[in-house]
């Protein structure tokens, strides 16, 4: 359990300590530094676990499910912080960001990994209800970094919808203890997750088909999840890319996360119960419903940063409609697109932010020639694009095309409205890009100091898992699969 | 449920929910913020008496910690922080008549017929003596919700989300005596710093659109992008 302190006392000991660091250049690389420290422990620990297995303490937890995403987490904060070193340099050369406000910034970089660490790594439902709320809160003043008009609205929406979504998991979250506290033998642990899976099938169906209502559409909030979704593209295109970047790459997953931890509680309560599949069904409608409407948005969209939140809401609606089609094959599909879906995306909004510092603006009718100018950005943002399109051979083709294996063998009709809304969405991804990147170049623009070390490493990556997926990470993933649906897939 | 069949804690358990309620409905057309805070600090209040009568019925001690943690809390610090800030937002003489009053008021009725009906189920288990505070617990917080729509103005906005807290500490007293010791400072300590933030938020805001109205933070939303990108074609 050491590493798993570790991973979480680094980030937690870093936000105070970039609290107080008032140079800025120390400050970055000691953000880079506290980052790269916690991906090294929590790789060590999941190594352990995959030899070792699973282990857990009172409040803590380590299994397939959670080490997959720990890593996946402390990853994407890694090469995010390289990234952010020198993008936020820019930034504050151009005078946009005060060095208080980096200080700021930077402390809340390392809080935001120590609440997605925290939520993943609990094994209390009401901690995870915390942690995922502190994420919230450490974000919000982020998302208003810059302070502009368009800044503040986006954060106090921000703010608004997902603390009173969030407000709706907590409701659902004392619904869930309510119903515990007659089934499990120690009332106190009416929260922590591994009594309550051991209890599930002796849960209150009622109460619990009830909470489960509550939490999806709290977390939901948060996942994306259309008509919840407002928020979303807002905060993604005001904020600093960075903060894109692990917001879309992070956040989200973690949502999701603690929205399947709780659907494989609601499963085994309603096992026995008149709608035994009802968890999965809501998961399915949400899903599909956000896939195909975030797709029709891809189309109108005038901003590049918002351009892909629609595109993020659209593979987030994805992967849950894999989660609600359930079963080792769908479930399999979901947590793989979750894992290349968050390497992808991050890796674009980071290529997207040194495109609106080319181009000087986020507006997609101004960004134009990219591979002329700058040929790394251009191609950078050419290639991530046709990787989160689903193209072959990235890994993002691989899932897409594994949960469409698996809702062709269950729901076969669903097909159709799934292949419609790829379509959809590869044409609205399209027509933006091709100008963007080999339009007419715009007088004046010229190449800017960017570093695409973490873009090349995510899409190699992608390419990677999509050619030929590891045996250790297909091994990996597949023990995820088998704890959560009870059966492997391999 | 036969009220005469519960104990005399039990049925103040039952009054003081009935009575957070009640509040909730009295936040909901107050048009002066002054008084919006009063009635937030006794809402919390009550809230904290009634956690101590759960602690007294059910012995359980670390109830009693939760209870001081509200009054301290929701009682005492957070009106007392929005007090100071109405009076450095030079807000103390703002009035915001809220229109379809009679609506508003119907609406907050409905939904509270509406909370009951969704945890009737629930109640009808009979897991508990107190169950029906959970239907009360969720109007105040449906109430809550409704005090965010219908209201303009953004410390209205800001009582109003606390007072879905105050719903939900209700929930989670009355139902299940207490969340655990830890999950119960964690969730004070996120009040708490979503009260600060707030509080930063307010001058941003004001900052920004010079008002605390939120009805004119509108630059975001998809149809007023339309717009922005429609005028500026039409300008070139």
């Amino acid at each position: 359990m050491t590493e798993l302190y570790l991973v979480l006392g680094i980030p937690a000991i870093g936000a105070l300590l970039l609290g107080l660091v008032r140079k800025l250049r120390l400050a970055s690389w000691l953000n880079l530094g506290l980052s790269a420290a916690t991906f090294v422990v929590s790789m060590v620990l999941a190594l352990d676990v995959l030899a070792h297995g699973p282990r857990h303490s009172e409040n803590l937890l380590v299994d397939p499910f959670n080490i997959y995403l720990l890593v996946l987490t402390s990853f994407i904060g890694l090469t995010t912080a390289i990234f952010s070193r020198p993008y936020m340099e820019h930034v504050c050369h151009e005078g946009r960001c005060s060095p208080q406000r980096m200080r700021l910034y930077h402390s809340m970089f390392q809080a935001f990994m120590f609440t997605m660490l925290l939520a993943l790594s609990t094994n209390n439902l009401g901690i995870l209800w915390v942690a995922v709320e502190g994420a919230t809160l450490a974000t919000v003043l982020l998302v208003s970094l810059y302070r502009t008009p368009e800044a503040i609205e986006a954060a106090w929406k921000y703010f608004i919808l997902c603390g009173v979504g969030i407000a709706q998991a907590l409701f659902g979250t004392v619904l869930l203890y309510f119903a515990a506290q007659h089934v499990v033998p120690n009332a106190e642990d009416g929260l922590n997750w591994l009594v309550l899976y051991e209890h599930a099938k002796d849960l209150s169906p009622t109460v619990m088909g009830l909470a489960f209502v509550f939490l999806l559409v709290g977390y939901g909030t948060k996942v994306g999840l259309v008509p919840l979704h407002q928020w979303l593209p807002d905060a993604h295109s005001e904020g600093p890319t960075p903060m894109s970047a692990v917001l879309s790459g992070l956040l989200l997953n973690v949502a999701l996360y603690a929205v399947v931890r709780i659907k494989m509680l609601t499963d085994g309560a309603l096992a026995a119960s008149a709608h035994p599949h009802m968890a999965g069904y809501l998961l399915m409608g949400f899903g599909l419903t956000s896939f195909l409407v975030a797709g029709l948005f891809l189309h109108r969209q005038r901003d590049i940063k918002r351009l892909f939140s629609y595109s993020l809401i659209e593979h987030m609606g994805l992967a849950t409609f894999g989660f609600g089609i359930g079963g080792p094959l769908g479930t399999f599909a979901a947590l793989l697109h979750m894992l290349v879906h968050s390497i992808t995306k991050s890796s674009i909004f980071i290529t997207v932010g040194h495109a609106s510092h080319i181009a000087g603006t986020q507006a997609i009718d101004h960004i134009r020639g990219l591979i002329r100018t700058q040929p790394s950005v251009g191609w950078g943002l050419l290639f991530g694009v046709a990787a989160i399109a689903g193209f072959p051979p990235f890994g993002v083709f691989t899932s897409e095309f594994l949960l469409l294996s698996a809702t062709m063998q269950s729901w076969p009709w669903l097909t159709v409205s799934l292949l419609t809304g790829l379509v959809i969405a590869l044409a609205g991804l399209f027509r933006h890009l091709h100008p963007m990147v080999y339009g007419a170049v715009p007088e004046g623009q010229s190449a800017v100091k960017v570093n695409m070390i973490p873009v090349a490493v995510h899409l190699l990556l992608v390419l990677w898992i999509g050619l030929s997926i590891p045996a250790f990470l297909a091994n990996w993933l597949d023990q995820a699969v088998h704890l959560i649906t009870g059966e492997g897939l391999l | 449920m036969n009220l005469m069949h519960l104990s005399l804690l039990e049925q103040t358990i039952l009054v003081l929910g009935a009575l957070t309620l009640f509040l909730s409905f009295a936040l909901l057309p107050q048009a002066r913020l002054t008084t919006m805070v009063h009635l937030f600090a006794w809402q919390g209040g009550l809230l904290a008496l009634l956690t101590a009568v759960v602690a007294s019925v059910g012995g359980n001690h670390h109830l009693y910690v939760s209870a001081l943690l509200t009054l301290a809390l929701k009682a005492l610090l957070i009106p007392w922080m929005l007090h100071r800030l109405i009076r450095r937002l030079q807000l103390e003489r703002h009035q915001e008549r809220l229109d379809r009053q009679a609506l508003v008021m119907m609406t907050g009725a409905a939904l509270v017929i509406f909370s009951y009906w969704v945890v009737l189920p629930v109640a009808r288990l009979e897991l508990a003596n107190t169950r029906n505070v959970v239907g009360l617990s969720l109007g105040i917080i449906q109430l809550g919700m409704l005090l965010m729509v219908v209201r303009r103005q953004a410390v209205a906005q800001v009582i109003g989300f606390m007072s879905v807290e105050n719903g939900l500490f209700l929930a989670a007293v009355a139902a299940t005596s207490g969340m655990p010791l830890v999950v119960e400072l964690g969730i004070a300590f996120d009040v708490l710093v979503a009260a600060v933030l707030f509080g930063v938020f307010f001058f941003h805001i004001r900052e920004s659109i010079d008002s605390l109205d939120v009805d004119l933070l509108t630059r975001l939303s998809e149809a007023e992008q339309e717009k922005l990108a429609s005028e500026s074609e039409g300008e070139a």
